[in-house]
């Protein structure tokens, strides 16, 4: 990352890849300082895998069926926590204001905000991949493949994660609001990563997990681009 | 205060008639079906009351993207309007599909691709006024429910797009009708009922929206008299 993005040498516009960056190295300063959401996260999703060990009973005949529904169930709620915590920071201390005043456009600020987001989530799954696999002997999560559909699940769902946790703060409900309002919209994202992933792990043949690795490429490219053009209609005051 | 206008009454009195038809259509006129004898009935308000619930749900997006651009009230009320009769619709889908899939699938409710799809795209709907009921700002509501509408969209798209991606035992009905073996082979009348309740629904959906439009014209304007009054 470039140092110099903060010094005043010039007074002209940052460029759009330079506020991103400024955006995503502010916050994953914030967060390498106080490390509660990243540590929230973490613990959080390892007591959801171990509670569903137990609610689920998960022996070696029913673990291989449900793997990738448990990560996944995990990751998201793992997810709002983090996306939550994201947007209530800038809200409460007005700095969502001072993010706005920024003269950059308003889309470097859903980028910045969206890809810190996701560099969580994916800190999170490097961890938590790893130790499910341990835990339960199952390497075949730890292929490249698998890996890729956890990467294409995340960055549809922090998309559009993103969006809607930027709006849900603003409503009298805030957090409880967003988990309700997000699941319902990124399901076909879930659903396809969790088909793709869980053919993965049956050792599925090729043509059987395109379609759903289809939606799922497409849904990326769909909440992407519709996050994107509608971020400053959610951010104006 | 305006009355209501004499067109509307007009759409009410069609809409209570073509409703009547479709009735007698689908319940006398069409002929029992061979296999699944008369509970296939269903199916003809089945498929009106998705259609137009489905048409509601893009509608919807269509309106909120309408009101992103122009930032007028009135494709606000119009969004709304489609996705409250909507919401109705639909769930008067997943009903009627239920009394249908009971004695066909011998279940209630399955876990079909289909079925999962609608239950969610319905739940989008529900989450969507959950929303605008957590907003005081009547242009952040319309705002934030413009954009909700727009994601929820695709989601609309997928329910139908999702029998034909995913292997799904629900019944396919239109495209390649006479390769699919699983589709509903159709005689003259049974035809005649189909498109009628297609129609029927359709008169009744754009009544109703209209009814819900005027509503909520009158309500703001309730809230500026109050405004003013008490100035």
């Amino acid at each position: 990352m470039n140092p110099d993005i903060f010094t005043p040498r010039d007074t002209a516009r940052p460029s759009f890849p330079g506020a991103v960056l400024a955006i995503i190295q502010k916050d994953l300063t914030a967060e390498f300082r106080s490390r509660e959401l990243f540590s929230a996260m973490l613990v959080f999703s390892l007591l959801v895998i171990i509670i569903f060990n137990f609610a689920l009973e998960l022996d070696i005949t029913v673990r291989k069926s449900v793997a990738a529904g448990v990560l996944w169930t995990t990751f998201a709620f793992a997810g709002t926590l983090g996306l939550n915590r994201s947007m209530a920071v800038e809200k409460d201390r007005g700095c969502m204001d001072g993010l706005l005043l920024a003269p950059v456009d308003r889309s470097a600020i859903f980028f910045g905000k969206a890809i810190s987001n996701l560099v969580f989530m994916l800190i999170v799954e490097a961890i938590v991949l790893p130790v499910y696999a341990l835990l339960y002997n199952e390497m075949r999560i730890l292929q490249p493949g698998f890996l890729g559909v956890i990467l294409l699940g995340s960055i549809g769902y922090i998309a559009v994660g993103t969006m809607l946790a930027t709006m849900s703060v603003q409503t009298r409900m805030r957090e409880i609001l967003l988990p309700i309002l997000l699941f319902p919209i990124a399901v076909p994202v879930l659903l396809a990563a969790v088909k793709v992933s869980g053919g993965l792990i049956a050792g599925a043949e090729w043509p059987e997990i395109l379609t759903p690795l289809n939606i799922l490429i497409v849904y990326d490219v769909v909440f992407v681009s519709i996050a994107y053009m509608v971020f400053d209609a959610v951010v104006e005051e | 205060m305006q009355s209501k206008p004499i067109a509307l009454t007009v759409l009410d009195i069609v809409s209570v008639i073509v409703l009547g038809i479709s009735t007698y259509l689908a319940l006398v006129f069409a002929p029992t079906e061979a296999v699944m004898g008369d509970v296939q009935r269903v199916f003809y308000f089945h498929i009106g009351t998705a259609w137009t619930g489905l048409l509601g749900f893009i509608i919807a997006s269509i309106a909120g993207i309408a009101y992103l651009v122009s930032k007028d009230m009135k494709w606000d009320r119009f969004g709304v309007a489609a996705v409250e009769v909507s919401t109705v619709f639909f769930f008067l889908t997943i009903v009627l599909g239920s009394i249908w899939a009971r004695p066909a699938w011998n279940t209630w409710w399955t876990w079909d691709p289909r079925l999962t799809t609608a239950a969610i795209t319905e739940l989008i709907y529900v989450a969507y006024f959950m929303l605008r009921q957590g907003l005081d700002d009547p242009e952040k509501r319309a705002r934030f429910g413009a954009v909700y509408t727009l994601l929820g969209g695709p989601s609309a798209i997928l329910t139908f797009l999702v029998i034909r991606l995913f292997r799904s035992i629900h019944p396919v009905l239109t495209n390649a009708a006479e390769k699919a073996q699983e589709t509903m082979g159709m005689t003259g009348n049974m035809k005649v009922a189909f498109f009628f309740a297609l129609f029927a629904f359709t008169v009744i959906f754009i009544d109703l929206i209209w009814h819900r439009v005027r509503l909520g014209s009158l309500q703001e304007k309730v809230e500026q008299l109050k405004l003013n009054a008490s100035s």
